[in-house]
């Protein structure tokens, strides 16, 4: 065992010196294994840990939101439908959420603006009053009971007192909110009393979401409903999406890192021949030099992906995936800060570990089997 | 005092960069499972708010609330006008595209 050992550590003494004597080919080799590894990683931690926290918190999303289609178009709802949802037997609360968008002419950010339901009293507001995310306190600077001053799209100016900032570390489902009292969001708007955005359900028992839906579209034709699960559903699909759309621009690059990876691994030079030549003419055996090549496209591969994934876990873990952050982050002025809880899907590990590791192994050792296994003589011509 | 091979230096660096992404891995199982307080107050956000989406893109109302707008957004303002922000073409398109079934109430029909 001991032997063995010794062995296979002068197999990677000489495979590094033979390696040195292409210092640069092997290092520009290893840089790009590790940079593609490294993208590859980020996208799948990023997506995978973002699912995970989109299906953590919206798993407390309203059970089924309603709202009214008026040719196509989302429309405000009549609040007299309230009654007679409520009145549904499986439900259990039909509430009006009053929530819409302002556009900040003067930083231009869109704030998305919310009345906090009757139900919650923490965030109750008296008119007059804001509560507002920590996105617009980045655009803004505003501290508490400091004023907020809005233009209404007709026009006119709207003074708030700060009440109070929403929690640090809420931005991910909160940046951009800012809450008043619904006598000030209607006259914000210029809406009429009794109407609503949409309307929340809250139902009593999940299993029977098909059966009361069914009912409801009786009692508001011409509505969608939107339900919890759907909501899970969206954001599973567009997070594989994203992932998808990341990966396939990343394709380009991938595939000339294949051909690249392939023709350094499969395509012996004629110094790398004569040294094969050699070494069988001074004694070794097939199998020695086949170790030895082995050790070469492990030492690549598994390095690059060891040090690729350490790379991608600390850049979306710890430095908030700061180099996806202009994918994300579109033209919006308003992008939360926030930071995700690690998490490691074990399978996309495992898979990204065999396309990486064990290709590059593969196509490294069956040339140099092919050129292991034919005559000294003939390899050094 | 012999010097240090390179076998010893690329097996210990290989070595060390294997026990750094089990400790990720580690880190990552703990942190799942002992998740951060603001997640809790996340979570209570949306309970007691009734949110239904997350805040990543903040640039247009179909970006912004995926899961609630319109089902024809992206070309809300004549039938030829193609989105024309960076991160719609990072939202999937609707679901019923692929088929993978409704998201409207039983018995409703799916706009074409």
């Amino acid at each position: 065992m001991i032997r063995q050992i010794a062995r296979q550590r002068y197999l990677v003494d000489f495979t590094l010196a033979s390696m040195m004597r292409r210092k640069v080919k092997n290092v520009v080799l290893f840089g790009v294994y590790f940079l593609i590894v490294f993208v590859l990683a980020s996208v799948m931690l990023f997506g995978s840990a973002i699912r995970r926290e989109a299906a953590l918190l919206l798993a407390n999303a309203p059970e089924v939101t309603v709202q009214k289609l008026v040719m196509g178009r989302h429309d405000l709802i009549s609040g007299e439908h309230l009654e007679a949802l409520s009145a549904i037997r499986g439900v259990r609360r039909a509430e009006g959420r009053l929530w819409g968008y302002l556009f900040d002419r003067g930083n231009g950010a869109n704030y998305t603006m919310m009345v906090p339901p009757a139900s919650d009293k923490a965030h109750a507001l008296a008119p007059g009053e804001a509560i507002v995310g920590s996105g617009i306190d980045r655009v803004k600077t505003i501290g508490r009971n400091e004023y907020l001053f809005l233009i209404a799209p007709s026009g006119r100016f709207f003074k708030f007192t700060v009440k109070d900032h929403l929690p640090e570390g809420s931005g991910l489902v909160a940046a951009d909110l800012v809450l008043i009292s619904e006598q000030d969001y209607r006259a914000l708007f210029d809406l009429p009393e009794d109407v609503y955005t949409d309307l929340a359900l809250s139902i009593r028992n999940e299993k029977e979401v098909a059966t009361i839906l069914g009912k409801a579209a009786k009692v508001i034709p011409n509505s969608r409903f939107v339900t919890r699960s759907s909501i899970a559903r969206t954001y599973e699909s567009i997070f594989t999406w994203r992932e998808g759309v990341l990966l396939a621009l990343l394709g380009a690059a991938i595939l000339a890192f294949a051909i690249l990876a392939f023709d350094k691994a499969s395509g012996l030079s004629a110094e790398e021949r004569r040294e094969i030549g050699i070494l069988k003419a001074v004694g070794w055996e097939t199998s020695d030099v086949l170790t030895s090549k082995f050790w070469e496209g492990a030492l690549i591969s598994l390095g690059a992906f060891l040090f690729g994934l350490i790379a991608a876990y600390a850049h979306v873990f710890f430095f908030q995936a700061g180099l996806l952050e202009p994918v994300l982050k579109g033209w919006a002025v308003l992008y939360p800060d926030f930071r995700l809880t690690p998490h490691i899907d074990p399978l996309q590990v495992t898979t990204l570990a065999f396309f990486t590791i064990v290709p590059y192994t593969a196509a490294t050792i069956i040339p140099i089997w092919r050129a292991a296994i034919t005559d000294p003589d003939t390899v050094m011509r | 005092m012999s010097a240090v091979r390179r076998s010893d230096l690329a097996i210990g660096a290989l070595a060390v960069a294997a026990a750094l992404a089990l400790t990720a891995i580690a880190h990552a199982f703990v942190a799942s499972r002992t998740p951060p307080e603001s997640q809790a107050v996340n979570a209570a956000l949306v309970r007691d708010l009734g949110l239904t989406d997350l805040v990543l893109f903040t640039d247009a109302r179909y970006t912004r609330h995926p899961s609630v707008a319109d089902l024809h957004s992206a070309f809300q303002d004549h039938p030829m006008s193609l989105d024309h922000f960076p991160s719609g073409s990072l939202i999937a398109p609707p679901r019923h595209i692929f088929g993978t079934g409704p998201r409207f109430a039983t018995g409703e029909e799916i706009p074409e």
